[in-house]
C-alpha cells in the first residue's frame, strides 16, 4: 500500500473517529447479517471502537503488511473477535461483514477528503487491505469451528467408550459405534488402563453396538484381545448379531481362540464361573414375596378399618 | 558386562527385569536362564516384566523364545506385569506371544504356575 494512501487513511482515522464509528456501527446493524439475537448495537459499538482504535495505531506504524508486528493488535482483537462468534454460532459471512461494513464510510470519507482522480487509487488501496482483513477474520474464524469440532470428536471418542466393573475382577467394555484405528486405540488403552487399576481377570466386549464388522474392525477386536492378553487378562466378545455372524465367516474372519458369546449374559455367567463365583436362585425368594404381598394386603386392611 | 539375576524359589525360577534391554542382554539372559534351567531342574520360570518400559521386535521374540525353549526342556513360563504401553507395542508390532502365558502380577504369575506344574505333574502321574 503506498504511503500516501496510508496517510490519509491515518488522518481520517484520526480527524473523523466518532463518525466513522457511527457510521460504521448503523451500516452493521442495517446489514442483512446483523444477527439481534446474538448480538447488540452496544457491544458491536465497543467491538468497532477497539478496533478502530487499535486499526489507528497499526496504521501509524507505516507497515503495509498484515501479517507484520505493526498489526499484531489488530490481529489479536480480530482472533478473538473471530473465535467468539464461531462458538457463539454465526455465519462466516456475517463475521466478515464486521471488517467489510466498514468499507463505505471509510471510502466516503477518502472521496471527500482527496480529489475525483487521486481518490480512485487510495480507495484501491484501502479496499485491498480491508479485503484483507476481512478475509484474515474468516480464516481465523474457520480455524475456531474446526478446533470445536476436534474437541467434541475427542468428547464423542471419551465418551463412547466406558470401561464398566460388572463384578470384582470382570470388567465390561460396551462398544457402541464404528470402530476404527483411532477409537480402537482409545479402547485399548482405557481397557488396559482398567485392568491395571482394578486387577481384573476378565474382560467382555460387548459389540451389541457396532453396526457393521468388517476385517479392519476384527483386526482392532483381536488386537485388543490379544494386548490383554498379555496383560494377564482374558477377554470374551460379545453381542454378536447374526448378521455379524454370517459376515464374519464370509469374509474368512479367523476369529481364533477368542470365546465368543451371542449375548452380554452368556459372557457374564462364563466370566463368573471363571473366577470361581456361581449365580443361583435364593431358596426363599418366591416365598418372600407371597409374605411382602401378605402384608401389604394387611395394611390396606388396617387402613380401611381406620 | 551386566547380567540380569536369575533366582531360584523351590522349583521355579524367578526374573526381574529392571534395566531396559538391549539384545546383548537379552541373548545373555537365554543362555544363563537355559543353563539354570537345567542346572537346578525348575519346574517353572517366572519372568517380572512391571520396570521394562520399552520394547522391540527383538525383546518381544525374546520372551516367545525363552517360553519354547523352557517348553523344551520341561519348565512352564509365565511373563507377568506388562505395562498397558508395552502390551500395545506388542500388539501393534504384530508380536501378540501366543505361546506365552501372561498375568497381572507376580502373585498371579504364581498361582498360574503352579495350577500349570500340579496340573501337569497330575497328567504325568495318570500317564505312567
Amino acid at each position: 500500500m503506498p504511503t500516501d494512501s496510508i496517510a490519509s487513511l491515518n488522518e481520517i482515522l484520526q480527524k473523523d473517529e466518532g463518525a466513522l464509528l457511527t457510521n460504521w456501527v448503523d451500516s452493521q446493524v442495517n446489514a442483512v447479517t446483523f444477527r439481534p439475537d446474538r448480538t447488540s448495537r452496544p457491544e458491536l459499538m465497543d467491538h468497532s471502537r477497539r478496533f478502530l482504535t487499535l486499526l489507528r495505531d497499526a496504521v501509524k506504524s507505516g507497515e503495509a503488511d498484515i501479517m507484520g508486528p505493526g498489526w499484531a493488535g489488530v490481529r489479536q482483537m480480530l482472533d478473538d473477535l473471530s473465535v467468539s462468534r464461531a462458538q457463539q454460532g454465526f455465519s462466516p459471512s456475517e463475521t466478515a461483514t464486521f471488517i467489510f461494513s466498514l468499507k463505505q464510510p471509510l471510502f466516503d470519507r477518502l472521496q471527500a477528503a482527496v480529489g475525483a482522480g487521486e481518490a480512485l487509487n487510495r480507495v484501491w488501496a484501502t479496499n485491498l487491505l480491508l479485503d484483507r482483513l476481512g478475509l484474515y477474520t474468516t480464516e481465523v474464524f474457520q480455524r475456531g469451528r474446526e478446533r470445536v469440532i476436534v474437541r467434541q470428536q475427542q468428547e464423542l471418542m471419551e465418551l463412547s467408550t466406558p470401561v464398566v466393573t460388572l463384578w470384582e475382577g470382570v470388567l465390561a467394555l460396551p462398544i457402541i459405534g464404528t470402530l476404527d484405528s483411532a477409537r480402537t486405540q482409545v479402547v485399548m488403552e482405557n481397557l488396559l488402563q482398567r485392568i491395571v487399576e482394578s486387577g481384573a481377570e476378565i474382560a467382555i466386549i460387548d459389540i451389541t453396538g457396532v453396526p457393521t464388522v468388517d476385517t479392519v474392525t476384527a483386526q482392532h477386536l483381536l488386537k485388543t484381545v490379544a494386548a490383554a492378553r498379555l496383560m494377564g487378562a482374558d477377554c470374551i466378545i460379545s453381542g454378536i448379531r447374526p448378521q455379524i455372524a454370517q459376515t464374519i465367516v464370509h469374509l474368512g474372519v479367523e476369529l481364533g481362540a477368542v470365546v465368543t458369546k451371542a449375548t452380554i449374559a452368556d459372557a457374564f455367567a462364563i466370566a463368573l464361573k471363571r473366577v470361581g463365583l456361581s449365580v443361583q436362585k435364593a431358596p426363599g425368594a418366591s416365598r418372600r414375596r407371597e409374605e411382602d404381598g401378605a402384608s401389604d394386603a394387611r395394611a390396606a386392611a388396617d387402613r380401611g378399618e381406620v | 558386562m551386566e547380567r540380569i539375576p536369575i533366582l531360584k524359589m523351590g522349583e521355579y525360577l524367578l526374573v526381574t527385569i529392571q534395566v531396559d534391554m538391549h539384545d546383548r542382554l537379552a541373548m545373555s539372559l537365554q543362555d544363563d536362564l537355559t543353563a539354570k534351567i537345567v542346572s537346578v531342574r525348575a519346574k517353572g520360570v517366572l519372568i517380572d516384566i512391571s520396570a521394562l518400559e520399552m520394547v522391540d521386535s527383538f525383546i518381544g521374540r525374546m520372551f516367545g523364545d525363552i517360553a519354547a525353549m523352557s517348553r523344551i526342556l520341561d519348565a512352564e513360563t509365565v511373563v507377568v506385569g506388562m505395562r498397558p504401553a508395552v502390551a500395545i507395542t506388542l500388539v501393534e508390532l504384530g508380536l501378540s506371544l501366543p505361546g506365552v502365558r501372561t498375568a497381572l502380577n507376580i502373585e498371579r504369575g504364581m498361582e498360574l504356575l503352579r495350577g500349570l506344574i500340579g496340573a501337569k505333574g497330575r497328567d504325568d502321574a495318570g500317564s505312567a
